[in-house]
């Protein structure tokens, strides 16, 4: 996320419903979060990440569904806990990232095709690989 | 003693070294891994979005078969593991999830199958001292590395596995078989997981850095329980040798492979041949 990106907050869309859905799908109160950034220091993929864990749960505090619409951190997001484990707070930051998965998968808009796998995966990766994968990746 | 035992889809394929090895050294340590008759898919991945009842009936479905064959199930794959013993936890603890599941599922399933790895049947039926006993050939001179990654040990309080940050698990079963264990800081850091079959070079960069770390820590080998993690830190060691001058190898190898080459089990029967960096010379060197 550019840092000079302007931003536009409102009540509309603080208290959209895509607020409440991503609140009830991940179960979190989002707004324990009070951006320390350990999520960010301990994960272990955030280098791929074009929003930090810490700037994912602020969107979402404020209500900024199409930034995180763009951005391909949700799909980074291997769900290894660290950031869990890490938060003071007790955030399941992994389940928000979920949340927000879901809420783009059920549109029907997958992240990847099944038949756009490589050959490499499917005659090498373990078939838990494969089923994790998809499950995280597709409607 | 009988214990049942739920293999799962991998150990049946690609980890068949890993079942093999698994059930013939718990055959040697008295304890006979009995597969369900009847089981299916858990699911690979705990269902983390809040409404997800439908995919908790996978790995829920082979619990309501382990409880009509006694009152535990012992897996191995940390994938399995976590997924079965998340989904448990949920249904023993939300009253309304599990009238749902049970009334989908036509059961009366409570929740209270204990879910086991069979690190915790080494470490609690077996015991590790016992295992110290039966150890025949000496492997002290092999540097392992032991590696964690993220489904066995987070979230530490619906897994209780072991301590999240600094887990000693396999450091203690190491120790009992005799072998050299190597500390390092990246044992407990994700792999990359299922990033793997479609964002394969950041799974790369995180296998990179478990394999520098247990390698700039004097490491021989990698010892790790998960499949998964076995195929990212093994399969990706020839793209990595090709991306990185000057880039060693290290052998990954499953737990079960080291225990039963101490207990003076044939290595032919161990699976050697699925692993892309063969084990067996540095294994052979340092075994006597």
């Amino acid at each position: 996320m550019a840092s000079t990106m302007r931003i536009r907050v409102s009540s509309r869309t603080v208290h959209s419903k895509w607020v409440d859905k991503i609140s009830e799908l991940s179960d979190q109160n989002l707004l324990s979060c009070y951006q320390c950034g350990k999520c960010s220091a301990g994960c272990p993929v955030v280098g791929a990440m074009d929003v930090l864990p810490n700037q994912v749960i602020r969107l979402v505090q404020l209500g900024l569904e199409e930034e995180l619409a763009r951005s391909k951190t949700p799909w980074i997001c291997a769900s290894c806990f660290m950031c869990h484990a890490r938060c003071p707070k007790g955030v399941d930051i992994a389940k928000v990232m979920e949340a927000i998965r879901q809420v783009i998968l059920r549109t029907r808009v997958d992240w990847v095709k099944v038949e756009e796998l490589s050959q490499d995966v499917i005659s090498e990766a373990p078939q838990m690989g494969i089923v994790a994968g998809l499950r995280k990746y597709t409607s | 003693m009988k214990l049942s035992y739920y293999p799962g889809c991998t150990l049946y394929t690609k980890a068949k070294n890993l079942d093999l090895s698994a059930r013939a050294t718990s055959r040697e340590l008295g304890v006979e891994l009995i597969e369900l008759p009847v089981w299916n898919c858990c699911g690979a991945v705990f269902s983390l979005a809040s409404d997800n009842i439908i995919n908790l009936s996978a790995p829920i479905r082979n619990l309501v078969r382990a409880k009509e064959n006694g009152d535990s199930l012992v897996t191995i794959c940390s994938g399995c593991y976590h997924a079965l013993k998340r989904a448990n936890r949920l249904v023993a603890s939300d009253e309304e999830k599990r009238g749902k599941l049970n009334d989908f599922m036509e059961a009366d399933y409570a929740g209270d199958v204990k879910v086991l790895h069979l690190l915790e049947v080494l470490r609690d039926v077996v015991g590790f001292e016992k295992i110290r006993e039966k150890v025949k050939r000496d492997l002290s001179a092999l540097n392992a590395a032991p590696y964690y990654g993220c489904l066995l040990l987070r979230p530490e309080k619906e897994l209780e596995f072991d301590d999240p940050e600094n887990p000693h698990i396999l450091e203690d079963f190491l120790a009992s078989i005799g072998v050299a264990v190597v500390d390092h800081p990246f044992k407990t850091e994700c792999c990359g997981a299922y990033l793997a079959i479609v964002h394969d070079d950041v799974a790369r960069d995180c296998s990179y850095r478990i394999i520098q770390s247990a390698r700039n820590n004097l490491a021989d080998v990698l010892v790790t329980s998960c499949p998964l993690c076995h195929y990212n830190l093994d399969y990706n060691q020839i793209k990595l040798a090709k991306d990185h001058r000057g880039f060693r190898k290290i052998p990954v190898v499953y737990f079960t492979q080291l225990l039963a080459l101490t207990l003076g089990m044939d290595e032919s029967e161990l699976g050697f041949d699925l692993h892309h960096i063969d084990p067996r010379p540095i294994l052979a060197e340092k075994l006597t």
